[in-house]
């Protein structure tokens, strides 16, 4: 029984990763407010760094850190690579926000309106 | 009609998205026996070669050194991008989107808690190759405490010109290291200090070096962020 | 078997603050729901062996991007306006 409940939890983590990135793509496609399209791209970025993680994990391993505890005892480690990935996404992710945010702030200022329909309809 | 098209073309996406990835299996190695993976190449060179401890900071600073130097420039570029599309015709000091100080509970505790906020960035991307952490979690500590600063006094602000300066010697550190490592050794970003004992201060080359250079970058890259946002009066 | 139980629900939790995020009308919870989802991914990050990534995913995750998103609210509209596309085009063609 033991068995089998832990590999709920592997299919777990997958699924919730994927789940993460189908509801901000949701979010982004569907949704009428500009800040609602800049929150469901935050959302996918998220999704999308769990999955990378997830992919590099051994079960037993340990975290790749040579500490002097480890130094005595050497087992499994984990992968390191995708981990270095993920810390450069996450700032770029970041990045991507911040200049999404501050065009939200200027098209509002010059619309005087968030909603994609009506911004469309002005031609000018 | 629109919606319904949505979820049919997520639920397809994801269905052979997540069909892959069960494939792959989890926690497993992916690798058959006797092939010799990158992975492992870096992690007995990290603790060999060149005495650093954290695996991690050993491969985005010296094995993937580039790629580092790639992800600055763009945080430049964002930064750059995000003041000039904010722009106001005169910068008044005196000006705050918030427009009350907060109470005495929050002044008087955020006096206490700045110096130890700035102390525990700076150890985390000083000690950067000893334990987890590195140069971006550090600036992003230090980042923190500015902006507790920032929202809890109305009159405390910093310097425009200094955070500019900060960050531009920073950056020229960085790649100023890199051309040294042309001139002794023979490639771009090459290790060319002596690497010390396991476990020192001092030890790994040029690692941090690199590490307080891009700290210091990054602090104040996002402190002249915080300081764009909150001075944007509606 | 306890352990099982608290990564499940975890699971459920991160989940439950997606959707929340993307279906609320009311911005500003909306935000507060983003910085949620963050701060259970860090946790998850320690649990998956990996404490550099979640250092920063706990730094930059939960503290700048709430409070660029709650500037942005601010300057903006606070409630997602809806259906009123059609009255203003029709009454400004008159």
């Amino acid at each position: 029984m033991n068995d089998s409940l832990f590999s709920l939890l592997d299919y777990g983590v997958y699924g919730t990763a994927i789940l993460l990135m189908l509801i901000g793509l949701y979010g982004a496609l569907v949704k009428k407010s500009l800040l609602k399209i800049v929150i469901g791209l935050s959302i996918v970025d998220s999704g999308l760094n769990l999955l990378i993680v997830t992919l590099g994990y051994y079960k037993g391993g340990t975290a790749p850190i040579f500490s002097p505890a480890y130094l005595k005892h050497p087992t499994l480690m984990v992968d390191p690579v995708p981990q270095a990935l993920v810390l450069t996404a996450i700032v770029i992710g970041f990045g991507v926000t911040a200049v999404a945010l501050a065009l939200v702030i200027r098209l509002y200022r010059h619309h005087g309106t968030l909603n994609i329909d009506e911004i469309k309809n002005l031609k000018w | 009609m629109k919606k319904f098209v949505v979820i049919l073309l997520l639920a397809v996406v994801g269905y052979y998205t997540a069909d892959t990835f069960f494939g792959i299996g989890f926690g497993s190695p992916h690798f058959v026996d006797g092939v010799k993976a990158v992975k492992d190449v870096y992690i007995t060179q990290t603790v060999q070669s060149l005495k650093v401890s954290n695996a991690v900071t050993s491969i985005v600073v010296n094995f993937r050194g580039f790629d580092t130097l790639g992800e600055v420039t763009v945080l430049f570029l964002a930064v750059t991008v995000l003041g000039s599309i904010l722009y106001k015709k005169r910068h008044r000091v005196g000006d705050r989107s918030v427009l009350f100080s907060a109470s005495s509970v929050v002044t008087a505790g955020s006096k206490l808690l700045f110096p130890a906020i700035l102390l525990l960035g700076a150890y985390v991307f000083i000690h950067g190759h000893l334990s987890p952490g590195g140069g971006f979690q550090g600036g992003v500590i230090i980042a923190t405490g500015f902006l507790l600063m920032l929202l809890a006094y109305e009159n405390f602000s910093v310097g425009h010109s200094v955070l500019s300066v900060v960050e531009s010697l920073a950056g020229i550190t960085f790649a100023g290291v890199g051309l040294l490592g042309f001139m002794n050794g023979g490639t771009f970003l090459q290790n060319f200090l002596p690497t010390g004992i396991l476990n020192d201060l001092f030890s790994g080359g040029i690692i941090p070096i690199i590490y307080i250079a891009v700290g210091f970058k990054v602090a104040a890259e996002l402190t002249g962020v915080i300081y764009t946002v909150l001075h944007e009066k509606g | 078997m306890i352990y099982f139980i608290l990564i499940a629900v975890l699971f459920v939790l991160i989940i439950a603050a997606a959707v929340y995020a993307v279906r609320q009308k009311d911005l500003l919870y909306a935000t507060i729901a983003t910085g949620i989802i963050s701060l259970i991914l860090s946790i998850l990050f320690f649990l998956l062996q990996a404490p550099d990534v979640a250092l920063t995913e706990a730094a930059i995750g939960v503290a700048l991007t709430t409070i660029i998103f709650v500037i942005t609210v601010r300057n903006t509209v606070r409630m997602e306006e809806e259906g009123q596309s059609k009255e203003k085009f029709k009454s400004a063609v008159k």
